[in-house]
């Protein structure tokens, strides 16, 4: 198990030198002026002041040498400084990071949910209208591009109903010491329904088929065999055969959710991590960008990394090797 | 002796897809018959692939959905009806399954043997049976996948001893244990046959099942070609009845190891009258024209016409 987590470690930092190394190329063969973009657009600079700057941010120097330099100040913790909101990169981080990672939380936690009991559900009733009819919805739904859905929703929820707010992740107009909890969780439902809408169907069709999978089985097969009712199956053999492979693919799922929230935060103009990548790239905020970049790879490599791990605790075939 | 299960003139078909959406039955069990009586154990030998399996399932009723069955089972001399089954299933009629995929993976051994009842007596059932079939104490936590082929085999047999049943089903319950524990588990069949039960024995073991069986029904091709007492098929060739049970007899090894030539028809393309009849040396025309019924014989059944 240690040597396994150790191994993990390693594997962890040559994806962040590989992340790191491709984000800088790619930015560095980009069409943004990093220095026009620190001075911002419509301020007049002189030719000398650009080059005073590019000498001062040490722009001249080779690829190597720059990347050399940015690369030991991010194993110092120091990420720069964001230039759209004039604060250093990783506080910025840690306050989007954290409005988001609630949204994508709730996503993930109602999709498992929804996921997991719809999948059971197709499954015992496969190739019965329950099951033909939802089978029909999950497929239309894993089929619709998430920033539709998020439109949609608005429109019915926000637009005609009036139900929810339009957007935002807390009311407007009101001091940030005043907001309570209950106004963010308000604010955060349409987008963690919207994502969740967009995920949940993968999960159930994977269940599905497992379950149908299970259902074949010779063990299935010997449990009614020896007179187990169809309940005393699906609570003994069902959910334990079961459950583990959703679980694996649910913490697997994090690189889509991740770029789901993307989408969503943009459509519902909720402030978390995925919007700030947004205006990052929009804006040519590269220590922002770089900073995403680096902890969104964290991010999903974490996912993976406890989806490994869940199956070693849960899977006694992994467990004891 | 009372009879205890009776299954006449199955036929068991499936339902498949050729060529795009064209359905057609294939019939695999033809016109099946045998009996057992409590106190009985009935041996069922053929060669792989005589659906052999396929009858316990049926029994039991679990074919597969694109399955139907015909013919009459009746238990106790009374319709085994789908709704009856299900009552006796696990509670009168237990099956021993053929391999370690019968056993959930991720159920412990113990817990497994012991089934959906959860009490202090089902758990001094299920450590004596562990202790009859030298499954040790420590095994008990054991997940399917640690255990050896034998052991998985015991723990499947032990499942079995858990209810009181009164007719057991066991599907080539032998392969993968020694001679000893073999002969001792079908020894353990013996007993129970001797306290009332009634025993099918699905086997491809002559030999084990000469040991320890009343009556051998021998399979060929999805059908019973002959149902007869054990001390007939000890006589060897006077004894027995149909052509193809004399081949069996002559081709164990100590009976000198002959082969007949051919092979055991394709379920898809049986002949229409006698099954054995392309293979059968004292064949004549009469016995490829219609199909063959089962016929008593010298205390046994046979289902040729020119048996003596």
């Amino acid at each position: 198990m240690v040597s396994k987590i150790i191994k993990k470690i390693l594997r962890l930092i040559s994806l962040e030198l590989a992340v790191c190394i491709t984000v800088f190329v790619l930015i560095t063969l980009s069409p943004i002026d990093p220095v026009q973009s620190y001075v911002g657009a419509g301020v007049a600079v002189s030719p000398e002041q650009r080059e005073n700057i590019a000498e001062y941010w040490g722009l001249n120097s080779s690829l190597e040498d720059r990347f050399l330099s940015w690369g030991k100040s991010i194993l110092k913790g120091d990420f720069g400084t964001s230039l759209i909101y004039r604060r250093p990169v990783i506080s910025v981080i840690y306050e989007k990071f954290a409005s988001s990672i609630a949204l994508m939380g709730t996503a993930w936690i109602l999709s498992s949910l929804i996921g997991y009991s719809l999948g059971i559900i197709m499954g015992v009733n496969q190739d019965k209208p329950l099951d033909r009819i939802i089978k029909s919805i999950c497929i239309l739904l894993s089929s619709t591009p998430t920033f539709w859905v998020g439109l949609l929703v608005l429109i019915v929820f926000s637009v005609n109903l009036g139900w929810f707010p339009i957007g935002l992740s807390v009311p407007s107009g009101i001091l940030s010491s005043e907001v309570r909890l209950i106004d963010k969780i308000y604010h955060m439902i349409l987008p963690a329904l919207t994502l969740s809408l967009t995920s949940f169907a993968a999960v159930a069709l994977h269940t599905r088929e497992k379950v149908i999978t299970v259902l074949e089985s010779d063990y299935v097969l010997f449990a009614k065999a020896r007179g187990e009712s169809q309940m005393e199956i699906i609570q003994g053999h069902l959910i334990r055969n079961t459950i583990i492979p959703t679980i694996t693919m649910q913490f697997a799922s994090f690189s889509e959710l991740f770029g789901g929230s993307v989408l969503v935060e943009q459509v519902f103009s909720y402030p978390g991590l995925g919007q700030a990548a947004v205006q990052a790239g929009l804006r040519s905020d590269i220590p922002l960008l770089l900073g995403i970049a680096i902890f969104s790879a964290l991010f999903v490599f974490l996912g993976n990394f406890i989806a490994d791990l869940v199956y070693g605790l849960v899977d006694p075939k992994i467990k004891e090797i | 002796m009372s009879k205890l299960l009776e299954v006449i003139d199955m036929s068991i078909s499936f339902k498949m897809y050729e060529k795009g959406f064209r359905q057609s039955y294939t019939q695999v069990i033809n016109n099946l018959c045998i009996k057992v009586s409590r106190g009985e154990i009935l041996a069922i030998v053929g060669s792989s692939g005589s659906g052999k399996s396929l009858l316990a399932h049926g029994i039991l009723g679990l074919l597969p959905n694109n399955a139907t069955m015909t013919g009459k089972i009746l238990y106790e001399g009374k319709g085994l009806t789908e709704k009856r089954i299900e009552e006796l299933r696990g509670k009168k009629i237990a099956l021993v399954p053929q391999s370690v995929t019968y056993l959930d993976p991720l159920m412990r051994i113990a817990k497994q043997v012991r089934g959906n009842v959860k009490n202090e007596e089902r758990i001094r059932k299920q450590k004596e049976s562990f202790r009859r079939y030298d499954l040790c104490e420590n095994s008990e936590k054991l997940f399917p996948y640690q255990l050896s082929g034998g052991m998985a085999r015991r723990a499947l047999i032990c499942t079995a001893e858990q209810e009181d049943v009164d007719l057991i089903i066991a599907d080539e319950p032998t392969p993968g244990l020694d001679i000893e524990l073999a002969m001792k588990t079908l020894r353990y069949f013996r007993e129970l046959a001797d306290k009332g039960k009634g025993v099918l024995l699905i086997t491809h073991d002559i030999d084990l099942a000469l040991n320890v069986a009343d009556n051998i029904a021998v399979f060929y091709a999805g059908t019973t070609v002959e149902i007869t007492p054990v001390s007939d098929f000890l006589k060897g060739e006077e004894g027995l009845r149909h052509p193809y049970t004399k081949a069996l007899f002559n081709a164990m090894p100590q009976n000198g190891f002959k082969a007949v030539k051919g092979y055991q028809p394709y379920y898809k393309d049986l002949p229409k009258g006698c099954l054995y009849s392309p293979r059968c040396t004292i064949a004549k025309e009469e016995c490829s024209k219609s199909k063959i019924p089962m016929r008593q014989l010298r205390g046994g059944m046979v289902r040729c016409i020119y048996a003596t």
